[in-house]
Order: structure tokens, then C-alpha cells, then sequence
């Protein structure tokens, strides 16, 4: 009786065992598909002209014209303004958090940063827009820089923090040792030794914010236009994609999946540049 | 200063660092008015969204929260059917991606090969990195059409009786809107949870197994019960992560403001309702509603947030390591 017991627990055992390999699948597998469209709706519309010119009025005797350079080179600018704005504030107070600050403050800092890494994108949008735009009169390209650095600064915060305990305390005393001011052993000594970890966590909160349509919203607005000016609206991939993808027109859906190709181009370089750099750090 | 150093070295010595010690002071404020930041964002974020809301919240009060209407020309503003279309897409989210993750997070941890873990983990995280307007656009084009055609179109036919199922069935609606945001907090979820079963100490398993138990006996009595509290805040974080999806949503959901049994009919979110309409608003009574979403959608996932942290650093405090 004990024995057909047992083939029972084991059966349930294997079918439980099937099941976790069922889910992975199953959570694997939008990546695949959304992958395949990518590539089968991307590659058939991304063209010399995609790349290189701007965005054109729907021509039903010409289409596929025109294209989203300036959304292209808008996004890349805006990944720049927030790398700008939000990279130093968040290193700087890394920092503070893994050289200076007593525990108890540090605990605090560490639970605000990650409660603010949980507040939706679109708030910052919200706050960008009163910050700036509301002020200032006008959508702009510095409107959706600061919401994407604010976006930024918490994840930076975080993931400096951690590379930073990790440096070996005896770094530090032998600095002390020399007689080195502790600010210049900071900088010179423990940031030197975990450049690559801090680096990484850069690419990595770049490639989220890269994406970000939510904060671009109602402070970069989007433009079909070349940027000349901060102070200017500037178009930006994620949210050229969305109107084109809730326009009534095949043609400019099918530019949609052009630059969300272009896009997911984007945020994978930079993620491959963080896997290497995780990579070479192992080993060395 | 006593520069006679051949007298005493040692005193010499400690005149040293004096002269530079205001560039340590210096760096230090630097570093800490850095760190003050995040109290400055909370403030920013805190001000923002009371300052813009003010009017709105003198207009219609805390009826505001249960005024199921939402009609800008009237003027007419609740945000109820905004909070039934988060509250009902986040649980399908949930209810579809809790499961998963979990499976996958025991997958990863317990059964796959060695040489599996890394490369499926790494397959994980570039699903994190996609960006919510690319799932959008999936869903919208791919997605929705597909679900309609088959599936909806499958329960409209049989359980049509049932209100959930109830016609007429809608491609954009609250249940794709659901399964998308699902497919979206897939990564976070599995990842915290991996992280979680991990940290479960292998005398844990070895116990079991020791008492006889097979393969899923030790996940289930030595694994996941042990880890329980830890999985619960993971799958709380992800609770958070889908009360603000944004894009994705906007894109699926269908937008519009009504409280429908089925889930098979467009609804609207709290996040959605602001970007889709916020560019339009142009009064200053339905811009300020607006920021009185955004003020009731940050209240309840910075709640959800701060929970969801609590539960999972309660099991990495040495306390409940009962290894």
C-alpha cells in the first residue's frame, strides 16, 4: 500500500517538476514573440530614408516616405541631459551613503531611493510639467531631461551605493595611511577601484529611462522637426512610436514598428555594453 | 604653526592634514546635500501633485474618490471607474503573473541544469529591458487581435451568460489591459523571487530530503513555505509595478471611464486616464483633476511599495534564518 503511496508523491512530484518547466517557458515566450515582430514588421520599413529623414504628412500616392531621424537623435539627447542632470547628483550621493553617512540615515535614504524607484513614470512627467514647463511657457526638451534625471537619480543612488561597500575597507586605510585626505581617497582610490560596477549601473538606468514615454509626454511633447533649441519641444522615439501607433494610417503604423526596432536597438546596446562589462570585471 | 620638525617629528606629524581638512568638509556636504535628494523628491513629488490638485480637491472633496462619473463637459469629475480599471487589471495581473513567476523562480533555482540558470536569468532580464511603448504596440497590433479573435470570442460563446464574459466583447478591454501588464511585471517578479528561494538555506532542502521527501515535497514543506513572507513581497512589489503601468495600458485598455462586470469591455486606469489625457485638458479644473489622479495613484503605490519592502527585508533580518 505504502509502495503505490510512494508512486503517487512521485508522479505528483514529476507533474509539479513539468509545471515549473511550463511556466518558464510560458514567461520566456513573449520575448520570443515580440521579438519575431520586431524584426518581421521593423526590418521591412526601416530604410535609409527611416534613418535619415524627418517626419513626413501622410502621402497615400507615396508612402513609406519621410522618416524619424529627429526622433532618433532627440531620444539619444535626452539620454544625454538626464545622464547630465540626474548621474552626478545620484553618484555624489552614493557616496554619502557607502563613505559618510551614519546607518541610520543611510537606512532611511536607502528605503526613500527605492520607493521612489516604484513611483510610476508618468508622475514624473506630472512633475516635470510643473517644474518646468508650466514656468517656462513652453514644452521642452530640458522639461523631459529633468524628468528623466529625476527618474535616474534614485537607481543611481542604489546601485553606487552597492558597488561602493564592496571596495576592500584596507583600500581605504592605506590611503589614510599615506596621509591622503579621505575626499581624495573617495575619489581617486574607491572610485577608480569600482568604476566598472559603477558604469554599469549607469548603462542600466540609462536603458530604462531610454524607453520612457510616460515622462516625455507633457515636457518633451514631440516634434516633427529638427531640436535647435533646450528651450524647444524634441521629438523622441518612444513617443513617435505611440502616435504612429494609434494613427489610422497603415503607413505610419508600420514606421511604428520601425523605430521600435531602432529603440530596442538602443536599450540592448547599451544593455550588451553593461552584460560585457560585468563580464570583464569577473574576470580580471 | 611649529615648523621645527628634527625637535619633534610626532608633532610635526600631526600638524599634517590639518591645512586640507576643508576639502574633506567640503566634499562631505557635497556628497551629503546629494543623498538629500531623495527627501527633496519626495517633497518635489509631495508638492507637485497637492499644489496641482488643490483645485480639484475643493471642488468635489473626498467625493472625488467615489464619483463613478468622469465627464469633462459637464465638468463632472470621480475617479472611481479609474480606480475599479487599476484595481481589476492589476489583480488579473497578479493572478496570471504571481503564479508564473514563482514556477520559474523554482525552475531556476531548483531544477534547471547549471549551465541553464545563467543564460535563462539573463533571458529574464532583457524582458525587464523592454520598453512599455514596444509591449503597447505588440498588444495593440499583435496581441489584442489575436485574444479577440480566439479566446474572447471562445468564453463570449460559452460562458456569455456569465456578466464577466457578458457581450459585446471588445479587443481593447480591461482583461488584455490585465495580461499585458502581466507580461510586464513577469521579470520583476521572478527576479526578486529567484533571489528570495535562494537565499532559503540548503539544510532547509537537505531536511527534507533527509526525511524522504521527493523533489516537490521539499519545494512545497522546506522551500516555499519557508520562503512565504519573502515571496509575498515580491509579489506585492510587482502589485506596485502594475498599479503604474502606464504606455502599455493606454494602449490596450480601450479608455474609457465606465464600471463594467465585463472584462471583456474597455475600462480606463488611474495612470492611463493622466497620459491620455492630460495633453488635452486644457481648463484648469480638468488639469487639476488630473493631478488629483496622479496624487491618489502615487498614495496607493508608494503604500504598496513600502510593504512590499518591508515584507521582503523581513526575511533577510538574521532573526528568521532559523538555519
Amino acid at each position: 500500500m505504502s509502495s503505490r503511496y510512494d508512486t503517487y508523491r512521485k508522479f505528483k512530484s514529476t507533474c509539479m517538476s513539468v509545471l515549473a518547466v511550463f511556466c518558464a517557458l510560458l514567461v520566456v515566450l513573449p520575448l520570443i514573440l515580440v521579438f519575431i515582430y520586431l524584426l518581421q514588421m521593423g526590418i521591412s520599413s526601416l530604410n535609409w530614408d527611416f534613418l535619415t529623414k524627418l517626419p513626413q504628412p501622410v502621402d497615400p500616392d507615396h508612402p513609406g516616405g519621410g522618416g524619424m531621424a529627429n526622433a532618433i537623435v532627440g531620444t539619444l539627447e535626452l539620454m544625454g541631459l538626464a545622464l547630465v542632470m540626474g548621474v552626478p547628483i545620484g553618484l555624489l550621493g552614493g557616496i554619502y551613503l557607502a563613505e559618510y553617512g551614519s546607518e541610520k540615515a543611510a537606512v532611511w535614504i536607502r528605503f526613500g531611493a527605492d520607493v521612489l524607484n516604484g513611483v510610476p513614470s508618468i508622475v514624473w512627467g506630472l512633475v516635470g510639467f510643473t517644474l518646468v514647463v508650466a514656468p517656462m511657457q513652453n514644452y521642452s526638451a530640458f522639461a523631459g531631461g529633468v524628468a528623466l534625471a529625476f527618474m535616474m537619480i534614485p537607481m543611481v543612488l542604489r546601485t553606487t551605493e552597492e558597488v561602493l561597500v564592496l571596495v576592500p575597507g584596507s583600500y581605504r586605510e592605506a590611503g589614510l595611511a599615506l596621509g591622503i585626505p579621505r575626499w581624495k581617497i573617495t575619489l581617486h582610490i574607491v572610485l577608480r577601484t569600482a568604476i566598472k560596477g559603477i558604469v554599469t549601473g549607469v548603462l542600466l538606468a540609462l536603458g530604462r529611462v531610454a524607453g520612457e514615454t510616460a515622462p516625455l509626454l507633457f515636457t518633451a511633447l514631440g516634434s516633427s522637426l529638427w531640436n535647435t533649441s533646450l528651450k524647444e519641444p524634441i521629438a523622441a522615439l518612444p513617443i513617435q512610436i505611440y502616435y504612429y501607433a494609434i494613427s489610422p494610417f497603415e503607413d505610419q503604423n508600420r514606421q511604428a514598428w520601425a523605430g521600435a526596432l531602432v529603440l530596442i536597438l538602443i536599450v540592448f546596446i547599451l544593455s550588451l555594453s553593461v552584460r560585457m562589462l560585468s563580464l570583464r570585471r569577473k574576470r580580471s | 604653526m611649529e615648523k621645527n620638525l628634527t625637535a619633534n617629528p610626532l608633532a610635526g606629524a600631526a600638524d599634517l592634514p590639518a591645512p586640507k581638512r576643508w576639502g574633506n568638509r567640503l566634499f562631505e556636504s557635497v556628497t551629503f546635500l546629494s543623498a538629500m535628494m531623495i527627501a527633496v523628491l519626495f517633497l518635489v513629488v509631495g508638492y507637485v501633485l497637492i499644489h496641482g490638485a488643490r483645485l480639484a480637491m475643493g471642488t468635489f472633496g473626498w467625493g472625488f474618490l467615489t464619483n463613478p462619473h468622469w465627464n469633462p463637459v459637464t465638468e463632472n469629475y470621480g475617479a472611481l471607474s479609474f480606480i475599479f480599471g487599476t484595481v481589476v487589471t492589476s489583480a488579473i495581473a497578479l493572478i496570471i503573473a504571481v503564479p508564473l513567476s514563482v514556477g520559474t523562480a523554482v525552475f531556476l533555482t531548483d531544477l534547471a541544469p547549471i549551465w541553464l540558470r545563467q543564460p535563462l536569468s539573463s533571458v529574464i532580464e532583457m524582458l525587464a529591458a523592454v520598453p512599455s511603448i514596444i509591449w503597447g504596440l505588440w498588444g495593440l497590433f499583435v496581441l489584442t487581435p489575436w485574444l479577440h479573435d480566439h479566446p474572447y470570442t471562445w468564453l463570449n460563446t460559452h460562458f456569455g451568460n456569465i456578466p464577466l464574459f457578458g457581450s459585446p466583447i471588445s479587443a481593447c478591454c480591461i482583461m488584455s489591459a490585465g495580461i499585458i501588464v502581466a507580461v510586464m511585471i513577469l521579470p520583476i517578479v521572478t527576479s526578486v523571487s529567484r533571489e528570495i528561494l535562494r537565499s532559503v538555506p540548503d539544510l532547509q532542502r537537505e531536511a527534507a530530503y533527509g526525511l524522504g521527501a521527493t523533489r516537490w515535497e521539499v519545494t512545497r514543506i522546506a522551500v516555499l513555505s519557508y520562503a512565504r513572507r519573502g515571496l509575498m513581497g515580491a509579489a506585492v512589489l510587482g502589485l506596485g509595478r502594475a498599479l503604474g503601468e502606464t504606455m502599455a495600458v493606454t494602449m490596450v485598455i480601450g479608455n474609457s471611464p465606465k464600471i463594467q462586470a465585463s472584462l471583456l469591455q474597455p475600462g480606463w486606469t488611474l495612470a492611463s486616464a493622466i497620459a491620455s489625457q492630460f495633453g488635452e485638458a486644457s481648463s484648469d479644473l480638468s488639469r487639476s483633476v488630473l493631478f488629483e489622479v496622479g496624487l491618489v495613484l502615487v498614495g496607493v503605490t508608494i503604500i504598496v511599495n513600502i510593504g512590499a519592502l518591508l515584507l521582503i527585508r523581513s526575511i533577510e533580518t538574521p532573526g528568521s534564518r532559523r538555519a
